[in-house]
């Protein structure tokens, strides 16, 4: 049962990540914001066969729920037609790929020989208990770090968006 | 066959490349955007089979930080293109080479 959820779950998410960047249907930015949000819930499909169920929620709720959300707000406050009447440049598609497909290739062949899989065979820990415990005892200055760059970033997000009305009045 | 490490892993790569060709071919600052988040994404999701594997759950606690920096990330950056877009009237990086605006 385990293993055709995992190939279930990780066909949709490279599925849907390829559709993302390299849809032949469609150019319009808002189709791959719908496909990213199949992609991150598929993949915290993945997180669930890992044991990591605090995870799962969290990435469905950060990502799909704020992320795509400023995503889609953004797409709506710009132009979308643009990229349409635009081609893909054939020869940097194509070099694209290749370059891409050799770096698969040559770290798919890196795990392959490293032999992690037998090193590594562990069970997991089913619980979020202990994550938490961990989170407000090891990491607590991390944590606390992190709130204060949640902070800055909202103060930066205000003032790059103000910028534009401050030049102006001062202008006048 | 049982799913070990090296399945995961092998996602998680595959996924990165996805990311790191959206960087590559497209050429709107919205979805190369999208393919960063995915590349983001391939490492926490190596991170967390590490996790599992080890029995150890530090690296669940350091995805979970990235999913925070992340967000704060996409924020700014989505501040930044809407703000270079009111100047420029374009988000297409082949219009975007000049330095100054």
């Amino acid at each position: 049962m385990q293993e055709i959820l995992f190939y279930i779950f990780s066909a949709l998410t490279l599925l849907c990540g390829l559709l993302v960047v390299f849809n032949p249907f469609s150019r319009n930015p808002v189709t791959s914001a719908m496909f990213l949000v199949l992609t991150i819930i598929s993949m915290s499909g993945l997180f669930v066969l890992l044991k990591a169920f605090f995870l799962a929620a969290v990435q469905i709720l950060v990502y799909a729920g704020a992320v795509i959300v400023l995503f889609l707000f953004v797409i709506m406050l710009l132009d979308v037609k643009e990229e349409e009447r635009r081609r893909y440049q054939k020869f940097g598609t194509f070099l694209g790929f290749a370059a891409v497909t050799g770096l698969a290739m040559l770290i798919i062949n890196t795990i392959k020989q490293s032999g992690v899989s037998q090193a590594l065979t562990g069970d997991g820990v089913a619980e979020t208990k202990p994550l938490g415990k961990l989170l407000f005892t090891d990491y607590l200055l991390p944590f606390e770090i992190v709130s204060i760059l949640l902070l800055v970033a909202m103060v930066g997000c205000i003032l790059l968006s103000k910028r534009e009305e401050t030049a102006e009045a001062e202008a006048e | 066959m049982t799913i070990g490490l090296e399945h995961y892993l092998i996602v998680s790569v595959v996924l990165f490349c996805l990311g790191l060709l959206g960087v590559i071919i497209r050429r709107n600052l919205i979805v190369m955007y999208m393919g960063l988040e995915l590349m983001l994404n391939a490492a926490n999701l190596a991170l967390v089979a590490f996790s599992h594997f080890r029995d150890n759950l530090d690296g669940q606690v350091m995805v979970f930080f990235i999913i925070t920096v992340a967000a704060a990330e996409v924020a700014v950056g989505l501040a930044l293109i809407v703000a270079l877009y009111r100047k420029r009237q374009t988000n297409d990086v082949t219009d975007l080479t000049s330095m100054k605006l």
